[in-house]
């Protein structure tokens, strides 16, 4: 029965997007029909049947309702209960499913509480989002139904994959996906104000706090991701350059880029057809990235869809989408007026270089992601990797780093670069010594790894210079925003440099009792033990490891075998400690009775995800501050509108004797 | 400059085209055997059976184009691809055995069992001509053109699909 409930529920929030589409469609000629007054309602109760939808499906998942497809197929009666749930949304139709309903939740949101742009530019936003998520409904309820029954309930489910019995799956996705559908609604946004040519420093100021909020929630899918796959995969590795990676990345430095030309939009009234062409790129990426996961056009570790019909689908809807929205602005940009002229030495222009940049990395993200499908058109095969990425990606970052120490002392509208003198000599000399130092330190250095560890080091202190001279305490919590995720991209980026230029690795043969040394640690190997889970058996081993005259720390890496299933895994052994990581794998056993282990010693690895969460914790402070000025210019706005009223009372009061006398 | 505003849509078209295309396309997930183009590698087997010969790399240049078939009595995708090579041997193919790890009356039973469309088969008790030409499994199915180059392999049982498929690639290995 809930399964069913389920699939009503999706089919009426889809005849909700309908009608929000026609009555936002409708609102364009004739505010006042009738139908227009739906738009509001029917997206708040659209995300309140996605919602339901989703709360269904969770359900199914959690009592293990054998006679639906999807859980019979991804889920076992003997799963702890956490990954049950979490395994709701680890394939193809609970995944779309939780897409569509993040979808719906973001035009419920906006619709409840978004008052402060016209009404028309707002009902066509409206429509643009009920379009977009009929579209993604039509995908699930007609290709991928995630409630379909079988005609017959099997006895047992095949089990989730093991590599995703992990807490990681409980948070990577939502996140993620908040993140990249989150960025459906500046898209909206993009749509709504290119119909109604209603593009002004307020729509910016009211995108804003939305782009800003799924911009942290995709960092955070993004640095989740990226740490689960390091501790889960068992390779050391944190970025792989994978397709799918590179899909959840093109989108970020999208919104990286939309969050930048906004700002300049709100507060100076410029580069508002930039501004409008990056709101429709970043969805535009998030949706691509679902159709290279989905169609299977890649080969991809994310790829669990390999389904030709479904990236026809996908692909239908992108080019419904996206080719619409392009094909909307390439008519209409050019009637949105130009906005406010600015010098090159600004703030203005140090935003646009860094969205010109952040464009550029996209633009080789996007060519190498999609290169092999260019080449394999030729029948050429070829698998584009770090040597590309790495290097090309770094031709572009550099300046932008650079241009991020130095662009937020710059003034707005123009300034002179000699006043700057003081700080760009202490980050020039910052970076010099830095790079010094460290060659001296070890020679062999690769470039990369160099200029990456210089240029953290300067920006981390540069990152903290629009401080200098202002009152701490009265400093806006925007700007602290700004300057933690400035320094959130210096301190991501130390542990990158590090990382890879100070990691040591080592593949030894143990037998119990016998030790090894790496990094400083004497690492003994205890004993192999094996241990059961509630799926699972698997060989543990206990290594300890010791520095100097320290406490000895115990790591359990584990080789975990799942029955449901039936696949062998390998569980790392992490052990933190502040200057980096010891990273711990066990392998199998020799036939002398020894045990393979792989170890590495990654100092300061664990700043690239602490990074990554000052990144958000920015960003987050960035909206509160955005959010609490916007309330307090209203408040003034309507206090002054008071004030005025009353003062032109006064005023007729004072010009009519009769009146006058009267009120006395 | 109006022109540059359509460059977005332009670029998109084709992508478009391009995913398209390949959706389009069927995915060959196969890698490619590198032994394809080379000559076989130089042996003699004993015979596997006790009724038919053995097999040496020299049956292979009589300037007739074969197929080299390893598979093993203990495999159940040979019995099920059985069908299949009989209906290639009476489309006239000569079909060359290879038999992996056998014993010679499990060979006869075999036989007797899922019929004979062989000329001769090989006995490679320890797997060495079957990694020599690059195989890692049973079965497989490899053509060989009349000059003992290998011109095709097949990974796994033959289907229904695959026997007209093969006797292409046999014409194409005899011109």
């Amino acid at each position: 029965m809930s399964a069913e409930l389920g699939l009503a529920a999706l089919w009426m929030a889809a005849a909700l997007a309908v009608l929000q589409l026609v009555g936002g469609a409708i609102a364009q000629r004739d505010p006042d029909a009738p139908l227009a007054a739906l738009g509001r309602p029917a997206a708040m109760l659209q995300g309140f049947l996605a919602l339901f939808s989703f709360g269904m499906l969770l359900w199914v998942f959690a009592i293990t309702d054998l006679s639906v497809k999807l859980v019979a197929a991804n889920s076992h009666s003997m799963k702890p209960m956490i990954f049950k749930l979490s395994g709701a949304w680890g394939n193809h139709e609970g995944s779309m499913l939780l897409w569509v309903t993040v979808m719906a939740l973001a035009g419920a949101l906006i619709a409840c509480i978004e008052k402060r742009l016209p009404e028309k530019t707002m009902q066509a936003t409206l429509a643009a989002q009920g379009f977009v998520a009929l579209g993604f409904y039509a995908f699930l309820l007609l290709s991928s139904n995630p409630f379909e029954r079988l005609p017959v309930p099997v006895p047992e489910g095949n089990g989730l994959n093991p590599l995703l019995q992990d807490i990681g799956l409980a948070f990577h996705p939502p996140t993620l996906y908040m993140g990249y559908v989150g960025l459906s609604v500046a898209f909206s946004f993009a749509v709504g104000a290119l119909v109604t040519r209603q593009v002004t420093h307020e729509f910016a100021r009211v995108m804003r706090p939305w782009v800003l909020g799924a911009w942290v929630f995709l960092t955070m899918g993004i640095t989740a991701g990226s740490y689960w796959a390091y501790y889960e995969l068992g390779w050391g590795g944190w970025w792989f350059w994978d397709p799918v990676e590179n899909a959840s990345l093109m989108p970020w430095l999208a919104a990286t880029a939309l969050l930048h030309s906004a700002s300049v939009l709100a507060a100076r009234d410029a580069l508002r057809a930039w501004t409008i062409m990056l709101g429709v790129v970043a969805f535009s990426m998030s949706m691509l990235g679902t159709f290279l996961v989905r169609s299977g056009i890649l080969t991809s570790v994310h790829a669990f869809a390999v389904d030709p019909e479904r990236g026809s689908f996908i692909l239908a809807l992108l080019t419904i989408y996206i080719g619409g929205a392009l094909l909307l602005f390439a008519l209409r940009v050019s009637t949105v007026s130009e906005g406010q002229r600015f010098a090159a030495t600004s703030r203005e222009g140090a935003l646009v270089f860094n969205n010109v940049m952040l464009s550029a990395i996209l633009g080789i993200v996007l060519l190498g992601t999609l290169y092999p499908l260019l080449t394999e058109a030729f029948d050429v095969r070829v698998s584009v990797g770090p040597p590309y990425f790495n290097p090309v990606g770094a031709i572009f970052t550099i300046p932008t780093l650079l241009a991020m120490a130095v662009g937020p002392l710059l003034r707005w509208r123009e300034d002179n670069i000699e006043r700057l003198r003081a700080p760009v000599a202490i980050f020039i000399v910052l970076i010099v010594t830095t790079a010094l130092f460290t060659v001296l330190a070890k020679s062999d250095i690769g470039i990369l790894p160099l200029l990456g560890l210089a240029v953290a080091v300067g920006l981390g202190v540069a990152s903290f210079m629009p401080l200098r001279g202002r009152d701490i305490l009265r400093v806006p919590l925007a700007t602290w925003g700004m300057v933690l995720a400035h320094f959130g991209v210096a301190v991501s980026l130390l542990g990158m440099a590090s990382e890879s230029a100070f990691t040591k690795e080592k593949l030894v043969a143990v037998a119990p009792g016998g030790t090894t040394e790496l990094g400083g640690f004497r690492i003994t190997l205890e004993g192999v033990e094996p241990v059961a889970g509630p799926n699972w058996t698997a060989m543990e081993a206990r290594i300890s490891a010791q520095r100097g005259a320290g406490r000895p720390h115990v790591l359990t890496p584990q080789s975990r075998s799942f029955w449901a299933p039936a696949q062998e895994t390998t569980e790392s052994a992490l052990l933190t400690r502040w200057e980096g990581q010891l990273y711990a794998v066990v392998g199998n056993q020799a036939d002398d009775g020894r045990w393979q282990l792989r170890l590495w010693w990654k100092p300061l690895v664990t700043l690239i995800w602490l990074g990554g969460l000052l990144i958000c914790l920015g960003g987050v402070l960035a909206i509160i501050g955005r959010l609490v000025a916007d309330l307090r210019r209203r408040h003034a706005d309507r206090r002054e509108a008071e004030e005025r009223e009353e003062m032109a009372a006064l005023r007729a009061n004072a010009s009519s004797p009769t009146a006058n006398w009267e009120a006395v | 400059m109006r022109w540059t505003l359509w460059v977005p849509l332009l670029l998109f078209a084709f992508f478009v085209g391009l995913a398209g295309y390949q959706l389009s396309q069927p995915k060959d997930e196969f890698i490619h055997s590198t032994m394809i183009g080379k000559p076989l590698p130089v042996f003699e087997l004993k015979p596997a059976s006790s009724s038919l010969p053995g097999v040496s790399t020299a049956d292979f240049r009589d300037g007739k184009p074969k197929l080299l078939n390893i598979w093993a009595s203990w495999c159940l995708p040979c019995i099920a691809e059985a069908p299949q090579l009989e209906a290639l041997r009476e489309a006239g193919v000569e079909i060359v055995g290879v038999a992996i790890r056998d014993k010679r009356e499990d060979v006869d039973r075999f036989l007797e069992a899922h019929g004979n469309p062989y000329s001769r088969i090989g006995a490679d008790h320890i797997s060495a001509i079957q990694l020599e030409i690059g195989s890692s499994g049973v079965p497989e199915t490899f053509v060989i053109d009349g000059q003992g180059i290998i011109r095709h392999q097949h990974i796994g049982d033959l289907r229904a699909e695959n026997v007209p498929e093969l006797l292409e690639n046999l014409r194409e290995a005899g011109q």
